[in-house]
């Protein structure tokens, strides 16, 4: 037979029909688009068929002795409860294809069937199915990609800091996540919103530093029509993209006087109204704030207020810096080098036992964001497959020493393979913006062991 | 080689078409083929209650008797053909098996209101013999839009493909 569907690969049909002919030819017609298929005279056979094997669409005929196509309908639905039952019926019984549809049917057809209308409805039918279980799959991975997963760490320290994400997510309370600059803040306050109730709806960050008073307030309550010169239109703020999820205030140690009123206010009644606009506006959304100030001093000298400061520190999370866990340091590295190497497409294994002494020794200053930036770029200018100290010649010794070794060649080495990179490994273009010729490019990648 | 009979089947309007289609089809398939003239009443396929021809009844008809001599048993017919199940089709075949039959009555432009053409009609059964023939040899419907074994759901689609197998499907086939 012709005309037919263009079959996503192997997906399956299963035909229950108690007529003969109606499954053999429905069989061999998807059988010859490419499907899986399988048949059923009966809803016993129907039963055993979906144990045997997973089928996406199932074609069932309503009218069937013993157990009739709606109860086996019913039952097919509690096994698995996605799949894709097309009733199929005489023109005398579209009364029941209606109530099929309302118990779940995906649809139906009726006997004779239309071959054009049997392609469409399969196709239509598959492709449900395959959203379906995409949209399942993304979910999955938004919880694995934003979860606290991510977060790495075996110390004592950092195992009470997820123990306290853990339990904290569960509740709705305002959340003050503290500690020094690029420890992670930012990640810490997503595993609370990834690990909550609401982490269907969004995350929105707000970074208070970044912005001057005045940006700040539009920003966050957004502004109508006029509010403001330059306000040609109405804007939503931060804290209505928010509805329904997490507000995320790094750096709230920053707000001026002025918005931390207004700020208060928002938290305690949910209600705000944006700048220019008379309507106040409801909105539902926890609140995770971060700092790596000392707001208790802050509050002290004024410049934060007292009650704003209680508002927001319900539960404090503190994330120790790296130099005092310095045993999440080869896990830490390990797994930047994984991701790096991954995203590169370098072909990177390890780090050597040399290269993570350095690395153990070090203060990092700028913590965790610092280590991942080192091993970034360790894994730019070295050469594949291991990490060496020459490749973390960018990290000063603790005690300010110059790094040892050669380092001009270090920086030559780093500078080339830039501009090389930086010119998608034109050698003409990459000579020219280095300033020499093509063949002391070339003895120079040689010289330095650089790769593509 | 492949020996390859084709009946005409309730043809006279069309035979000329058919006697043309033999030589075609051994040029475009591995096969000889040879216009046979049906040993059976094709009667015994007709269903009153819808007065079309059941095409499964037909492959029945032509796996039987003199067929035998023949690895493949094509049918062409100018009546309406059906399985049970669905309206109507253009065609049927045993996938992997002996027996295909293919049907002229809704690939004739004037069953669309449109003007009879008889080239057009020619270069549509060349197409719907070879995908129902390439079934037999265990062809599958081609994801190739230009592959005789794409499949056609209408018969404007039958126009678009060519009358050649892609490279793959040649591959399985010879």
């Amino acid at each position: 037979m012709t005309s037919t569907v263009e079959t996503p690969a192997k997906a399956g049909v299963l035909i229950v029909d108690d007529e003969f002919s109606v499954r053999d030819s429905l069989e061999n017609w998807f059988r010859r688009d490419g499907y899986r298929t399988g048949s059923a005279a009966n809803a016993d056979e129907a039963l055993k068929r979906l144990q045997e094997a997973t089928w996406d669409v199932v074609l069932l005929d309503i009218k069937m002795p013993g157990m009739d196509g709606l109860e086996l309908q019913k039952r097919l639905h509690e096994i698995d409860p996605d799949l894709l039952v097309v009733m199929i019926t005489a023109y005398a019984s579209v009364d029941t294809a209606v109530q099929a549809l309302k118990q779940g049917a995906f649809d139906y057809i009726t006997k004779p069937i239309d071959p054009d209308e049997l392609s469409h409805l399969v196709r239509r039918a598959i492709e449900q199915r395959r959203l379906k279980s995409e949209n399942l799959r993304l979910r999955t991975t938004i919880d694995e990609m934003s979860g606290m997963d991510r977060i790495v760490g075996e110390s004592s320290a950092m195992r009470k800091v997820l123990e306290m994400v853990r339990s904290v997510s569960q509740t709705d309370a305002t959340v003050l996540v503290r500690g020094e600059s690029g420890t992670g803040k930012e990640m810490v306050a997503q595993a609370i919103h990834a690990a909550s109730a609401r982490r269907y709806f969004p995350i929105v960050p707000v970074n208070c530093g970044a912005l001057p008073e005045s940006l700040l307030e539009s920003e966050l309550f957004g502004h109508e029509k006029g509010a403001f010169t330059g306000a040609q239109y109405r804007r939503k703020g931060r804290l209505e993209m928010a509805n329904g999820g997490t507000l995320f205030l790094d750096e709230i140690g920053t707000i001026g006087l002025k918005t931390q009123v207004d700020l208060l206010r928002v938290l305690e009644t949910k209600e705000f109204t944006r700048l220019g606009g008379q309507k106040p506006i409801q909105v539902d959304f926890r609140v995770v704030c971060a700092t790596n100030q000392n707001l208790e001093k802050l509050v002290e000298e004024e410049r934060f207020r007292e009650d704003l400061y209680y508002r927001i520190n319900v539960v404090s999370v503190h994330i120790p810096p790296l130099r005092e866990r310095r045993e999440d340091i080869p896990l830490l590295a390990e797994h930047f080098l994984r991701k790096y190497a991954l995203r590169m497409n370098r072909p990177y294994e390890d780090i050597a036992p040399e290269a993570m002494d350095v690395l153990l020794r070090y203060d990092w200053p700028g913590n965790v964001r610092e280590l991942a930036n080192a091993i970034e770029r360790a894994l730019v200018v070295g050469k594949p497959p291991v990490v060496r100290p020459g490749d973390l010649q960018m990290l000063r010794p603790p005690n300010g020493a110059p790094p040892a070794g050669e380092a001009l060649a270090v920086v030559e080495r780093e500078h080339v393979a830039r501009v090389l990179e930086r010119h998608g490994w034109n050698i003409t273009h990459a000579a020219e913006a280095l300033g020499i010729d093509r063949v002391t490019l070339y003895n120079k990648i040689k010289k330095y062991g650089l790769r593509r | 080689m492949t020996r390859l009979a084709v009946v005409p089947i309730y043809v006279s309007e069309h035979s000329g078409l058919v006697r043309g289609l033999v030589p075609l089809l051994a040029r475009l398939l591995p096969a000889d083929g040879e216009l046979v003239t049906p040993w059976f009443d094709p009667e015994r396929a007709f269903d009153a209650s819808r007065g079309q021809y059941h095409s499964t009844r037909l492959l029945a008809e032509l796996l039987d008797g003199p067929s035998a001599g023949y690895d493949r048993v094509l049918g062409v017919t100018s009546v309406d053909l059906f399985i049970p199940v669905l309206t109507y089709v253009f065609g049927e075949a045993q996938l992997d098996g002996r027996a295909a039959a293919v049907s002229l009555h809704r690939l004739r432009p004037e069953a669309y209101g449109l003007p009879v053409d008889d080239a057009l009609l020619s270069d549509r059964l060349l197409k719907e013999s070879l995908h129902e023939l390439g079934h037999t040899f265990g062809l599958l419907h081609c994801l190739e839009p230009d592959c005789v074994m794409h499949s056609s759901t209408y018969v404007e689609d039958i126009d678009l493909k060519s009358a050649a197998f892609c490279g793959d499907c040649r591959a399985r086939l010879f």
